[in-house]
């Protein structure tokens, strides 16, 4: 490791700094968002050392099961935050869970299949954390999708349904742009990817030594892998979803 | 010789403690015209959208040929008891989209002839099938949105003041379209009307005044 990637805990505590700008900016614009930055820095701090430690422990013990637990350990955290943005949808831990479970699932078993990782926590935990927090951005916005267009569109899903539809095709244009809606920001940031930002994996391994020829392997890996659980995960949400605003008797929920 | 093809046995509807609706009973015969009338906030689209199954009541039982309608499916009861919105939308992009949708939750292939057909005998042309449905008037979504609700012939047709926001020349086209179905198809038609010509031309009328059956003639 060379000296440049050393941040000593004087360098550290000046990058608050910026954080004061941040405050600086709140106070003078009478924006209110004072306490909410203090709190996040301080929560990124404890958080990012109990991680720190917490990961240091885990891959050194290397143990299958151990890495199993974390990995269940992220995907459940996921699919919680992904459930508290749904809106009120009925059962949406549990559409929640099941889609970033199963997006989480697939595409690690792809990364491990096609031999793009291996099965070691130093690899699996950062890339199931890559995943899961993707999985858990997509599933909020094709929640909210869902839900305002289930208000925008309540007079075309009555009328379908009092033409004969089932619900599934009452809802069908709803579930297809919701679930687009969950996909986009994924495939958006794809095609911008090395002309606007150099996205966090690459960057992290440019920093640590790696050559950047080397580097964009593991960009493209990750975000073909990314759009692959946001597509798995928000479609699964979509289709499991949609029937929440419906009772037995297949009417809109007002 | 009559024979009843809907039942509704003391429909009762209450929300948020409210009272909508209470003990509405009365039968309609196959192949009547009823009008329901009663001044506004009396409960007369809530009711035509608990007969659609649009709405569930929370008392009482609707039999639709003698057969309660909890244990038929909805879909397929809404396919033969249509009910037919007071400002009717349409979707997608094309007059065809919403004319085939109805096709294509049967599982059917479109028939276009037929389709052509109903829009000539809504005074529209028979190309603008492919008309976006951007460019039509409201009279005309609304006699699109007629010819959807109607390209199956459904058994009971339940009409909520359809016409209250058409011009004469629409109102009528749509009326005479109604009147044939009645006339000639047999077809059973229950509607929300102020109309006064329309109420005159009724088999019955029913009145109702704050959720309760006033009068039924």
């Amino acid at each position: 490791m060379n000296g440049n990637l050393e941040i000593n805990n004087l360098s550290l505590l000046f990058t608050t700094g910026l954080l004061l700008i941040a405050i600086f900016i709140d106070y003078k614009q009478k924006l209110n968002l004072g306490n909410e930055i203090f709190i996040a820095g301080v929560r990124a701090v404890i958080q990012l050392f109990v991680i720190g430690y917490v990961l240091d422990v885990i891959f050194s013990v290397n143990h299958l099961l151990l890495t199993f637990a974390i990995v269940l350990f992220i995907v459940f955290n996921a699919g919680f935050n992904a459930h508290k943005r749904s809106e009120g949808i009925p059962h949406s831990l549990l559409i929640s869970l099941i889609s970033i479970g199963t997006g989480t699932s697939v595409t690690l078993v792809i990364l491990i299949i096609t031999g793009a990782i291996d099965w070691v926590p130093s690899q699996v935990v950062p890339i199931t954390g890559m995943i899961a927090s993707s999985a858990m951005i997509a599933l909020g916005l094709t929640y909210r999708s869902l839900s305002s267009q289930f208000t925008d569109k309540r007079q075309q899903v009555l009328e379908k349904l009092a033409l004969g539809a089932n619900v599934k095709q009452a809802s069908m244009s709803i579930i297809r742009e919701s679930i687009k809606t969950g996909m986009t920001p994924s495939i958006d940031s794809t095609k911008t990817v090395g002309l606007v930002s150099l996205p966090g994996m690459m960057s992290g391994l440019i920093f640590a030594g790696i050559e950047p020829t080397e580097a964009i392997r593991y960009q493209i890996v990750v975000m073909f892998m990314i759009i692959g659980v946001n597509s798995i995960s928000s479609i699964i949400a979509g289709y499991l979803a949609y029937k929440q605003f419906f009772n037995e008797r297949k009417q809109l929920i007002s | 010789m009559c024979s009843t093809i809907l039942s509704l046995d003391h429909i009762g509807l209450k929300s948020s403690g409210d009272c909508i609706l209470k003990g509405i009973s009365f039968n309609i015969e196959k192949g009547e015209k009823i009008v329901i009338s009663g001044p506004s906030g009396s409960g007369k689209s809530t009711l035509l959208k608990i007969i659609g199954s649009i709405l569930s009541p929370t008392e009482g039982r609707i039999l639709y040929k003698n057969q309660s309608i909890e244990a038929i499916e909805p879909t397929k009861y809404r396919k033969e008891v249509s009910y037919f919105f007071q400002n009717a939308s349409l979707f997608d992009q094309t007059v065809r989209d919403n004319l085939s949708f109805p096709y294509l939750i049967r599982g059917e292939t479109f028939s276009e002839e037929k389709a052509r057909g109903y829009l000539e005998q809504v005074k529209l042309q028979s190309t603008d099938l492919d008309k976006p449905i951007k460019e039509l008037s409201g009279g005309e979504i609304q006699r699109v949105a007629l010819i959807r609700n109607l390209l199956f012939e459904p058994e009971l047709l339940l009409l909520d003041e359809i016409t209250s926001a058409l011009d004469q020349k629409n109102s009528e086209i749509i009326l005479a379209m109604i009147e044939r179905l009645n006339r000639e198809k047999g077809k059973t038609i229950l509607m929300v009307t102020h109309d006064q010509k329309q109420i005159a031309k009724a088999d019955r009328l029913i009145c109702l005044m704050d959720g309760r059956l006033e009068e039924a003639i």
